[in-house]
């Protein structure tokens, strides 16, 4: 590099970009959670769509499968698997697990009772509700 | 004596004072030698990330395997949170290596980083116990994560408890160093490798924040992992191919602190709004697939001014430091960092192309190259360079680097052929899943592109072998140079 530029430049573009990359990200998220009420679908946002999102997570169903597109790759989405299947194929789905197919992947079972496969699924539409930009592409998601 | 007799003899007082960090006339500061069971842990967490790799690719081609003793689900979240704590005891390492050296004066309190040391080891240990002993939701349970509900999330399986072990951990770390740093000379790579470390425990703390909106949940969930990723540990690991590069080349300081400088600005400029990239299809406004598409193209410079940096250095270097294979990982870093994180990343960054390939082998495809080729390999080019010297040789025998070498060259090629297997299943599931009028469905899928799972499995056992390789470096002896 040139020695006319010297390092107390570098350092200043440094920090000077640093900082002002910063701020423009926190008003950027300042301007999406004042967006977010409209999209993100806190209006159907009840207490057993909590209660679904914390079986979701002491599950970790994450581990296995996309939420939104993010997780693990080894099982299919499911932002939409309550347009793609319906809740009470969800619940039977579930509660069929492990199918023991010789060779096929396998989901554990989670012992989860009725009330809680309510939740699972409540959280599940409520999830499918978001506003994602039309995303995925297609119902296999 | 003869001279071969004298060159044993030298080896042996050599070995004798490898163990005893007081007569070690390699290290500067004697309590750089901390670092060595943060590097040895290191080395030994990768390869149990490694096994349980393996154990989750066979598993994508033979569903069954090992279920339901170990569900993919848990050998996925041992697979990256031991990569994780691995990569966390390489960075404490490296810290509590270069730190001294730079401030040149003792660290404030080896004792306090040897108690970290073991606090972390027996947290780490007892956490992947934990997810292996025990059901996920038990351990759930038993760790009280209904007090404080952050476990669940990707990355962030960790039980709450661990979690605040993490921030103790990581504040007594950082207690220790910037002490260091107080106290003695105040180098820009210090100052790098300090703002990068800080900027890792601070923007880990917004894993204590899980909202219930799901929303809210994923867009903070990003200010860890991409902040992290992205952003400080570019910082973190600039610094660490500074300090290696100053050492193994000569180069002046200045210049090389220059090129650092100019690196991190551009990731920060870049990479900040380029957490945008991750806020496309998670219920964000719109705007930020422009935002993010912008700014994550621009991702990929930082990175090869860091190939072009590194390569640059090395050609113009003062000295021929004797330990080859320490600059052979510095320059690996620099072109697989550009190529993993750069290349790879830039590949499904914009907004268009990410809408078919969001959540597939590609995304899958790029995380391997990218944390591989820049966080991997820079904790191993530091402990190439540290590990000789905390031993009491410059550099190792001849024999021994080139066993390196060929680790490198099995592990980073190996890496390659797992990228390209990945792009080409995520290819494959993006066409046959998500393109055309008949999409086909997941699992449907996934049985079509299995050929490229087994190669990418094969892949995957030839890195392993390139990781034994390694390990079994350090116990190749030889001529051991004493001094240049």
């Amino acid at each position: 590099m040139s020695a006319s530029f010297t390092k107390s430049t570098a350092r200043n573009i440094f920090y000077g970009g640093a900082v002002f990359f910063f701020l423009l990200f926190v008003a950027l998220t300042l301007d999406t959670v004042q967006a977010l009420p409209k999209r993100d679908n806190r209006a159907n946002l009840t207490e057993q769509v909590a209660r679904g999102k914390k079986l979701w997570e002491v599950n970790n169903c994450i581990g296995c499968h996309t939420l939104l597109g993010e997780g693990a790759y080894f099982a299919p989405e499911l932002g939409n698997v309550y347009q793609r299947r319906g809740p009470e194929f969800i619940k039977a789905w579930i509660k069929a697990q492990p199918t023991g197919a010789p060779g096929r992947r396998q989901m554990p079972n989670f012992h989860l009772n009725d009330a809680e496969l309510d939740d699972l699924v409540a959280f599940l539409k409520y999830s499918s509700e978001i506003n994602t930009n039309n995303w995925p592409p297609n119902i296999e998601g | 004596m003869t001279s071969s007799a004298m060159a044993t003899a030298r080896s042996a007082s050599v070995s004798a004072a490898a163990n005893d960090p007081l007569t070690n006339v390699q290290l500067k500061y004697r309590s750089q030698a901390v670092a060595k069971p943060y590097f040895v842990a290191a080395i030994g967490l990768f390869v149990g990330q490694i096994v349980f790799g393996l154990i989750m690719g066979l598993q994508y081609v033979i569903g069954d395997f090992l279920f339901p003793a170990i569900p993919f689900n848990v050998a996925r979240m041992v697979h990256t949170n031991l990569l994780i704590v691995w990569l966390l005891f390489g960075f404490m390492g490296a810290g509590y290596f270069l730190i001294p050296e730079e401030s040149e004066r003792e660290l404030h309190s080896p004792k306090l980083a040897l108690i970290t040391f073991w606090v972390f080891l027996v947290a780490g240990a007892l956490t992947i116990v934990g997810y292996l002993a025990v059901p996920y939701a038990t351990l759930a349970k038993i760790t009280g994560n209904d007090l404080l509900p952050t476990m669940g999330r990707e990355f962030l399986e960790q039980p709450t408890i661990t979690k605040i072990g993490i921030v103790l951990v990581a504040l007594s770390f950082l207690f220790n160093l910037s002490m260091t740093v107080l106290k003695g000379r105040k180098t820009s790579i210090s100052m790098v490798m300090m703002l990068g470390l800080w900027g890792l425990a601070i923007f880990f703390l917004f894993s204590f924040y899980n909202p219930d909106n799901l929303v809210l949940d994923k867009y903070f969930w990003w200010w860890v992992v991409h902040l992290w990723v992205e952003g400080v540990w570019e910082l973190i690991m600039g610094a660490m191919l500074a300090f290696v590069l100053v050492k193994v080349t000569g180069i002046d300081r200045e210049i090389i602190e220059k090129w650092l400088y100019v690196i991190i600005a551009m990731t920060l400029i870049s990479g900040i709004i380029g957490t945008g990239h991750h806020y496309f299809w998670i219920g964000a406004p719109a705007y930020w697939q422009v935002w993010g598409s912008v700014f994550s193209a621009l991702e990929p410079i930082p990175f090869f001014m860091m190939t072009l940096f590194a390569f640059n250095v090395v050609n113009k270097r003062r000295r021929e430091h004797p330990n080859k294979a320490a600059v052979l990982w510095a320059l690996g870093t620099g072109v697989m960092a550009f190529l993993g994180a750069g290349v790879w990343g830039f590949l499904h960054t914009l907004a268009p192309v990410n809408y078919l390939t969001h959540g597939t082998q590609i995304t899958a495809s790029h995380g391997h190259m990218a944390f591989y080729g820049a966080y991997a390999m820079v904790v191993m080019t530091m402990i190439s360079y540290a590990m000789p010297l905390m031993r009491g040789r410059e550099a190792n025998s001849n024999a021994a680097q080139v066993v390196e070498m060929w680790s490198f060259w099995l592990m980073t090629v190996a890496m390659v052929f797992i990228t390209l297997f990945l792009t080409a299943a995520g290819i494959l599931q993006v066409w046959m899943q998500r393109m055309g009028d008949t999409p086909l469905s997941f699992m449907a899928t996934q049985d079509k592109i299995a050929f490229f799972y087994w190669l990418r499995e094969l892949s995957g056992v030839v890195f392993f072998i390139g990781l034994l390789l390694y390990i079994v470096s350090f116990f190749v002896r030889g001529n051991e140079r004493a001094s240049a």
